[in-house]
């Protein structure tokens, strides 16, 4: 400390140094090209505030000067690890403004792959949650071997592991076979055991409970106040699950339950993702029992020259992250006039300066690490 | 689920409950049919607070916020207009004559509000604040105060599009860089030419 800096403060406001920490973009714990201004006191956080758009690409613009179609193979990159449920939440809005209905069989199979990279999303998450705790490796590849295999499962149906392009209005671009439906029957059957090896895992570890438990703690109202969706604001004990609310697809003809947390720690956002894991394998068991034979594309939709009349619509999914939602406003031409997208990791981070105040710079790193963020999404 | 009042009622409950306020229905012609309500700037936050806090209505949470670029645009149309012209032999005589027609409609910026009910599971109202026009009256109200989740949407729609958020906390660009000058999301931005040649004496060569 310097003896200067106090004698200029009389009234020993300054007794501790400022300092002022830049994080990232190049770091391992921010997931990406993402940067904190951090101003330490100690090595407790007076001020933090995030800076993003090192990946920026204007991807607004360029899906508004395409063509309806066009602007699918670029809503896979948006959250790269989901690229199914973006799809999802593209063609959903697309339907909604075009008015157009999907056939019995391609909503199945939106839900099996939809939930299936809900699956291997949250269990990525927990993953590196843990790596970011200090627990290298061992759980994250626990992790990946799993998202490895549900990864192949797209592959042989869509041709690509990550950006799959595969949903379309109207429909889907391919069939699944008989084949690759046996394949994740399999792969579901056995999804329930590594659940509960994760959770034997990780579950009592007094680390982990050590680290996490009131750590990055969000009041509720905050939560609801500031927009935050998906795992992070149920595990603030707020029932809003798009799926049960909207009813969007076919959820309401599966049963399942909404997991909800009551402290809103990091704790809580982490058996947010374990619990919801569950769930979901209990929706691909119920999808994968029932699914019908038929169409998978409506044949009368225009893919290439679709013209909605003009107007506007929002449609909105559960994604991994949150609400996923797509804003369409139609001119009567080929391509949308405006096209938006509500990113959900990216408003997940208005409260990120709410949750570290008053932390160790230690607990940032799992603070943020439990929002789950992807910056091809956060910044587009 | 409770179901939300259609956008007339709603429109007609902001009106007894905010005096002075002027909302209009802007309808949507698409199959989706959700329909929005243009709010006047000077009672935008209270409209805001009183939709928050209604207890039917209870919008407690604010999706999305949307920046929308809308053109001055020109149509042009073909009237036939009858007109009284002199004939050749002194009288006047009833004619048609057809002429073209300009109407001018000047651009403006747009800020597009969805909000949900997390408490009452409805939604969406759509909330609509326009600019006077495109070039020196870019001011809006901002809605930060009313609803945090629109603290880094206002800010995106202030870095693309150029809309000055009146009583933001925090206005800053989000997502270009601090210096940059033109709004990339305006539909008449053009984009600077990197690749353009540039000639001139080249610096440290030595003829």
């Amino acid at each position: 400390m310097s003896q200067q800096l106090i004698d200029l403060d009389p009234i020993g406001i300054g007794e501790s140094e400022i300092m002022e920490v830049s994080m990232g973009p190049h770091h391992p714990s921010t997931h990406g090209v993402f940067r904190m201004d951090v101003r330490l006191e100690g090595e407790k956080v007076v001020r933090l505030k995030p800076v993003f758009g090192y990946l920026h690409r204007n991807h607004e613009k360029i899906a508004e000067h395409g063509a309806y179609l066009s602007a699918i193979p670029y809503t896979d990159r948006l959250d790269y690890l989901c690229s199914m449920a973006n799809n999802w939440g593209y063609c959903l809005a697309v339907e909604k403004l075009a008015g157009i209905a999907v056939p019995e069989r391609a909503e199945y199979i939106r839900v099996i792959v939809a939930e299936l990279t809900r699956f291997q999303n949250h269990a990525g998450l927990v993953g590196f949650l843990l790596q970011d705790m200090g627990a290298s490796g061992t759980p994250l590849m626990y992790a990946f071997r799993e998202r490895e295999k549900i990864l192949d499962l797209f592959e042989s149906l869509s041709g690509a592991r990550m950006m799959c392009n595969y949903l379309r209005f109207g429909g889907l671009r391919v069939d699944c076979t008989r084949a690759w439906l046996d394949k994740t029957r399999q792969l579901v059957g056995r999804l329930p055991r590594f659940v509960d090896e994760f959770e034997a895992l990780l579950r009592a570890n007094e680390i982990l409970m050590a680290r996490t438990q009131g750590t990055g703690v969000l009041p509720r109202d905050l939560a609801i106040n500031a927009g935050v969706t998906g795992p992070m604001l149920r595990a603030c004990g707020v029932n809003y699950d798009i799926r049960k609310v909207d009813h969007y697809g076919i959820y309401n003809r599966f049963e399942f339950r909404v997991p909800l947390g009551d402290h809103g720690d990091v704790y809580d956002r982490y058996m947010m993702r374990v619990l919801e894991m569950r769930e979901t394998v209990k929706i691909l068991e119920q999808a994968l029992r029932s699914i019908p034979e038929g169409p998978i594309m409506d044949p009368k939709v225009r893919l290439r020259g679709l013209r909605p009349k003009a107007g506007e619509a929002y449609g909105r999914i559960e994604s991994p992250k949150g609400e996923l939602g797509f804003f369409l406003i139609s001119d009567g031409s080929t391509n949308p006039y405006r096209y938006r997208v509500r990113p959900p990791s990216m408003i997940n981070l208005t409260i990120l300066e709410d949750m570290c105040l008053g932390q160790n710079i230690a607990d940032v790193v799992i603070t943020l690490g439990s929002v789950d963020i992807v910056l091809g999404e956060v910044d587009r | 689920m409770s179901a939300l009042p259609p956008v007339e009622d709603i429109k007609a409950k902001i009106e007894a409950g905010v005096p002075g306020a002027s909302v209009s229905v802007i309808s949507n012609g698409s199959p989706s049919a959700q329909h929005s309500l243009l709010l006047d700037h000077a009672h935008a936050g209270a409209v805001a607070v009183f939709l928050r806090d209604h207890s039917d209505l209870r919008l407690d949470f604010c999706s999305l916020v949307t920046g929308v670029d809308w053109l001055d645009t020109e149509t042009t149309e073909k009237v036939k207009v009858k007109k009284l012209i002199d004939a050749p032999d002194g009288a006047q005589q009833e004619t048609e004559v057809e002429e073209t027609r300009k109407t001018k409609r000047p651009g403006y910026l747009e800020a597009v509000y969805h909000l949900f009910s997390m408490e009452k599971k409805h939604g969406p109202v759509i909330l609509r604040l326009r600019t006077p026009n495109r070039t020196n009256a870019t001011h809006l109200p901002s809605l930060t105060p009313v609803w945090r989740s629109c603290e880094f949407q206002e800010r995106e729609a202030f870095d693309l599009y150029g809309i000055v958020f009146d009583g933001h906390p925090d206005l800053r660009r989000i997502l270009m860089w601090e210096g940059f000058v033109d709004f990339p999301m305006r539909k008449d931005y053009v984009p600077p030419d990197d690749d353009a040649l540039t000639t001139g004496p080249a610096e440290g060569v030595h003829a």
